[in-house]
């Protein structure tokens, strides 16, 4: 299983380096998407991958059963999901300020700043 | 409870501003009004742990490392206060520069935000946490780089976004592998357990730290990723331009240090890389500078190259002598506080300047220093203390980075750093010379008039009023320096006492047994 996750981790990092370097802004988004899934899944393999139980406390215990899964890694996913959500909310928006803006996609182009 | 007032008063503020978007005037003291309470809680933070020591709070009742804690030891609180005292200045000087329609679409709101994510990122004593706060702090600033924008600053946006979300990325994925080799992510629970895991596996932790190194870098603007930066701070209100150049790469730098003294464990391999990073950034940072022709690029440049400076100071930690790691370290500290006071003034300076001209291109401007002979003494003062001349705070903050340098034997890199102060002096007097001194140009020059809020003298006294204040302030750290050189040292001296962190943050002891009560936290 870890073996598939970090194939899986890797091969989005990649994807998404790849989409980071063309030059349309669109990709670009594309690109930032697939990043923020890469670093939420290497959390998950990080923080132990184990088939056990869900760490709930059963009625009158104190503690979860023994051989319960470590719920942190998915509450930093989740945390990471919905802030990466609303980032790129914003930065969908703005590439397409940017496109009525200067009337092209390509980042090449984009020079504005820099004159 | 005082930890977490830096973090509250702006978020109301924020709030308060968003209700009252609509009525101009009460929106507009609001803003200030919730600057200066910052102000009032970030002094009160700091006298407090001035006087009692590093502050702990548990945020919500769960116990360290359980919950998320504040940790406002003298850094921190050094480092709120700065800000603090930053925000006070731009929004002050932003009733002026901002117009009416940024106003009215949420500038102050976003500054606020902003900057709650800013000292959130100063106090917090968690690492995801961390995230969390550059985030926000992140979110107020891609707002207001682009508020009210046209071509120019929507472009400089999609580089700004994207090489932050990229570090982001970096972070993220660092945290996790921390989290995957410690199991913790309280900052003062990774000192303990990561010294254990670099025992057992150092190559790991230094992948990990590369990751926050590669992470922290970018948002501090170092060499070699430090290009988003002079392609987009030039772009937006001048006012956004100041407090941008002023904090939010000081915020990666004081990442940066917290992370690399008191959360890993040290390692000649970061710090090496850091040691011949810093130098290349001053380098090429000031010959950016030098070869720029409008004002606010020059400074963007000048950003880079004092970072330089500051990450000097962090990676002289190389040296194995306590005495010369607790110098050089007080000198980055020192560095910081003295370069945000100073480049935020600069950065208003030459708002004012376009405001009374309508331009920052050099080949345009000439001849302020008969039109505005004030406007001269006041750019002065900051420009030679940022090129490190007596008796200003930049001579002393030079001097400490310097004599560290030569105390760890690093002659190559304290040249370096002396060299790139020469070539900053030149680039300053190239300003003075094309701005203040030279003949004005024949094209006639006409006031930038667009973003008039009032009467022209009431403008400019809220305009240069900012600038007074914290010119007067450089030249009090210059002439007597020991306040702010013993908070620097005194926050050098926690830094690098990782056992006296971990005791102030009181962790729980281990084993865990989960029989104690939880459950009088909500």
């Amino acid at each position: 299983m870890f073996v598939v996750m970090a194939l899986l981790v890797g091969a989005l990092y990649a994807a998404a380096f790849y989409l980071l370097l063309a030059r349309s802004t669109v990709k670009l988004i594309f690109g930032l998407l697939l990043l923020g899934h890469a670093a939420n899944l290497l959390i998950f393999s990080a923080g132990g991958l184990v088939r056990a139980n869900p760490a709930i406390v059963p009625p009158g215990a104190e503690s979860p059963l023994p051989g319960y899964a470590d719920p942190i890694p998915q509450a930093l996913i989740l945390t990471a999901i919905v802030i990466s959500f609303a980032v790129l909310a914003f930065a969908a928006v703005l590439v397409k300020r940017a496109y009525v803006e200067s009337g092209t996609d390509d980042s090449e182009e984009m020079r504005a700043s820099e004159q | 409870m005082l930890p977490a007032l830096p973090i509250i008063i702006p978020l109301l503020t924020a709030c308060a501003c968003l209700l009252f978007g609509h009525r101009a005037r009460l929106q507009r003291a609001l803003a200030v009004l919730g600057a200066g309470g910052l102000l009032v809680a970030a002094i009160t933070l700091f006298t407090r742990v001035w006087i009692d020591g590093v502050l702990v709070l548990y945020v919500g009742g769960w116990q360290a490392p359980f919950g998320i804690t504040l940790v406002a030891d003298t850094l921190a609180a050094l480092m709120v206060l700065v800000a603090a005292l930053m925000h006070l200045a731009v929004s002050v000087y932003s009733l002026a520069n901002v117009d009416a329609r940024r106003q009215r679409y949420g500038y102050f709101t976003f500054m606020n935000i902003m900057l709650m994510g800013v000292c959130g990122a100063f106090l917090t004593g968690d690492l995801f946490n961390l995230y969390v706060w550059f985030e926000v702090m992140l979110i107020g600033s891609f707002v207001l780089l682009v508020l009210g924008g046209g071509r120019a600053q929507m472009e400089a946006g999609i580089k700004y976004v994207t090489l932050s979300l990229l570090s982001s990325a970096l972070f993220l994925a660092g945290v996790g592998v921390i989290y995957g080799i410690a199991h913790t992510l309280n900052m003062a629970h990774l000192s303990q357990r990561l010294t254990l895991a670099a025992e057992a596996d150092p190559w790991l932790v230094v992948a990990a730290s590369v990751l926050l190194l590669l992470s922290f870098g970018l948002k501090a603007a170092v060499f070699p990723l430090y290009f988003w930066l002079p392609a987009s701070y030039h772009t937006p209100s001048p006012a956004v331009s100041a407090i941008f150049a002023g904090l939010l790469t000081k915020v990666g730098v004081y990442a940066l240090i917290r992370v690399f003294t008191v959360v890993l464990p040290p390692s000649n391999y970061t710090l090496n890389l850091l040691l011949v990073t810093a130098g290349l950034t001053m380098l090429l940072g000031v010959f950016g500078a030098v070869s720029q022709s409008q004002i606010r690029r020059i400074l963007s440049f000048h950003i880079i190259s004092q970072i330089g400076y500051m990450v000097m100071g962090l990676a002289l930690l190389v040296s194995p002598d306590p005495a010369i790691q607790r110098l050089s370290v007080a000198a980055a500290v020192f560095y910081i506080a003295h370069h945000i006071i100073v480049k935020t003034n600069l950065f208003l300076i030459g708002g004012t300047v376009r405001a009374l001209t309508g331009t920052e291109r050099l080949d345009r401007l000439g001849a302020l220093l008969n039109r505005a002979p004030w406007l001269a003494i006041l750019f002065l003062i900051p420009a030679l203390s940022l090129a490190g001349l007596p008796p200003l705070s930049g001579f002393w903050a030079k001097l400490a980075i310097i004599k560290a340098g030569f105390e760890a034997q690093q002659y190559t890199l304290t040249v370096v750093a002396l060299f790139a102060g020469l070539l900053t002096l030149v680039s300053m007097l190239k300003i003075w010379n094309e701005a203040f001194w030279k003949p004005a140009p024949d094209d006639e020059i006409t006031p930038d008039d667009g973003d008039r809020n009032g009467p022209p003298s009431r403008r400019l006294a809220l305009l240069v009023t900012p600038s007074i204040v914290l010119a007067v302030l450089t030249l009090a750290i210059g002439l007597y320096p020991q306040a702010l050189l013993s908070a620097s040292q005194r926050a050098a001296g926690e830094l690098l006492d990782r056992a006296g962190y971990v005791s102030a943050v009181e962790l729980r002891p281990e084993p865990v047994t989960q029989s104690e009560t939880e459950k009088d936290a909500p």
